[in-house]
């Protein structure tokens, strides 16, 4: 009797243990790998035409789904608004509203919330197909440097992407914002532009999505490349890979949206 | 792919980042004309500053002429002392009296300057003394509702029935609440 609750506890701490071993020695190589990329990133920008490439991957073909969902997101925020700000008599407020919530907040983490569903599992699932496909050897065996050659140039098109999706999806937000608030609701139109020019800061507000924005795109795009370069070799390991790198990138902007906000609060 | 094709989309979607971004900037941010060139600074002492806060406008006649800088606790006078930066380009009068309104009913505060007629003009470093304190909600009601409570104990009878009237006539047109019309 003592001996068996002895046994299971020890089974359940020595479990314990070794997830939290495994934990942190993943996140040791993935901090490993992000140090490797940035060694050997001059190659990147030495033969950009590399970089472009990514950058139209992940970059041009996510425009589609981040200009929709951008219109949809602030044309929402706009009727939402409208139903709480009119109780309030203060409508004209709509579009402050949508401007600071899109460029300080939703812009920046929806995007890399749709950059890691669009792009980021792109990259995992090619990379662990490289991997699985023995592409990856094959290059060190021809003596490519596999990091310079495929995973560097897939972390800067990310890193430069990710600011501009968020910008523009900011900006179309606040034109669907802008269209459901005058033309439908019959907000004034000098008052919409007005009052958010007032209260919108470029230093505060624009600057700091900026900042979020390429943190999140470094975030994103160094869990896809990790998760892929580190997948197991066979098909259902890609497809945990990739299952982790949505959930994992999910996870760290919402966790890390907070740590920045709350700094950039501080100053 | 084409590398041509594919220069071709980057260099649209950059560009395309770059306006969305010019965009947020000018049309949204309105980074043009909240820049404020050179200042002087000028301080003055209030009693109660409600909820002015550093950054906040400071306006005459309506338009921006300058920020607050800085706001300290004068543990001497137990006053606060706010620091506002005004633009070069416009000189006060040494007596210009300094207000904190709230723009709207529950907005945000700022420091109103309305000029006197003082020939001499505000320099760095200056106090201006004819100060207004900011208007607490809850103290002008409480005065409020004590000024109506003495008014009512004072006339008695006469007051309540004048009270009723004003409230009949005023029945078809706005709604009259137990305080009475309201103070403005």
């Amino acid at each position: 009797m003592f001996n068996s609750i002895f046994t299971t506890i020890t089974r359940f701490l020595s479990n314990l243990g070794r997830r939290m071993i495994e934990r942190m020695w993943r996140l040791g190589a993935g901090a490993r790998l992000f140090f490797l990329t940035l060694v050997y990133s001059g190659e990147s920008f030495r033969r950009f035409h590399l970089t472009l490439r990514e950058v139209y991957f992940t970059g041009v073909m996510s425009l589609l789904i981040i200009i929709v969902s951008a219109f949809f997101v602030g044309m929402v925020l706009a009727l939402q608004g409208y139903n709480t700000l009119q109780k309030y008599g203060s409508s004209e407020a709509i579009g402050v509203l949508v401007a600071l919530s899109l460029v300080r907040e939703l812009g920046p983490v929806v995007t890399a919330l749709l950059f890691a569903g669009r792009a980021g599992t792109a990259i995992t699932a090619e990379i662990g197909l490289m991997k699985a496909t023995e592409q990856l050897s094959a290059m060190e065996m021809m003596a490519v440097n596999p990091i310079a050659r495929v995973i560097a140039p897939r972390f800067w098109a990310g890193v430069i992407a990710m600011p501009i999706l968020a910008a523009l999806f900011s900006m179309v937000g606040v034109l669907g914002g802008y269209l459901v608030a005058v033309p439908l609701i019959g907000v004034d139109d000098g008052a919409f532009w007005s009052q958010m020019q007032a209260n919108v800061d470029f230093r505060d507000d624009v600057v700091n999505g900026v900042i979020k924005s390429l943190a999140f795109g470094v975030v994103c795009t160094m869990i896809a490349l990790f998760e892929g370069f580190d997948a197991p070799p066979t098909a259902e390991g890609v497809s945990h890979a990739t299952t982790r790198t949505v959930v994992i990138s999910s996870l760290s902007v919402l966790g890390l949206d907070f740590v920045l906000t709350s700094f950039m609060l501080v100053v | 792919m084409d590398r041509t094709t594919i220069d071709l989309w980057v260099g649209i979607f950059v560009a395309l980042g770059v306006a969305a971004l010019l965009g947020l900037a000018m049309k949204v941010g309105n980074l043009t004309s909240s820049k404020i060139g050179d200042t002087y600074a000028v301080t003055a002492a209030f009693e109660n500053i409600g909820g002015l806060k550093p950054n906040a406008p400071v306006k005459s006649a309506g338009v921006v002429v300058g920020r607050v800088a800085d706001i300290k606790f004068d543990s001497k006078a137990y006053e606060a002392v706010v620091t506002i930066k005004i633009d070069e380009r416009y000189n006060f009068p040494k007596d210009t009296f300094a207000n904190i309104y709230t723009a709207g009913l529950l907005g945000e505060q700022y420091v109103g300057l309305e000029a006197g007629g003082d020939d001499a003009v505000l320099k760095n470093g200056d106090k201006i003394t004819q100060t207004q304190d900011a208007v607490v909600l809850e103290k002008m009601i409480s005065q409020f509702l004590y000024n109506k409570a003495s008014e009512t104990k004072s006339e008695d009878g006469a007051g309540k029935t004048a009270a009723k009237e004003d409230a009949k006539a005023d029945s078809g047109s706005a709604k009259s609440t137990e305080l009475g019309d309201p103070p403005f």
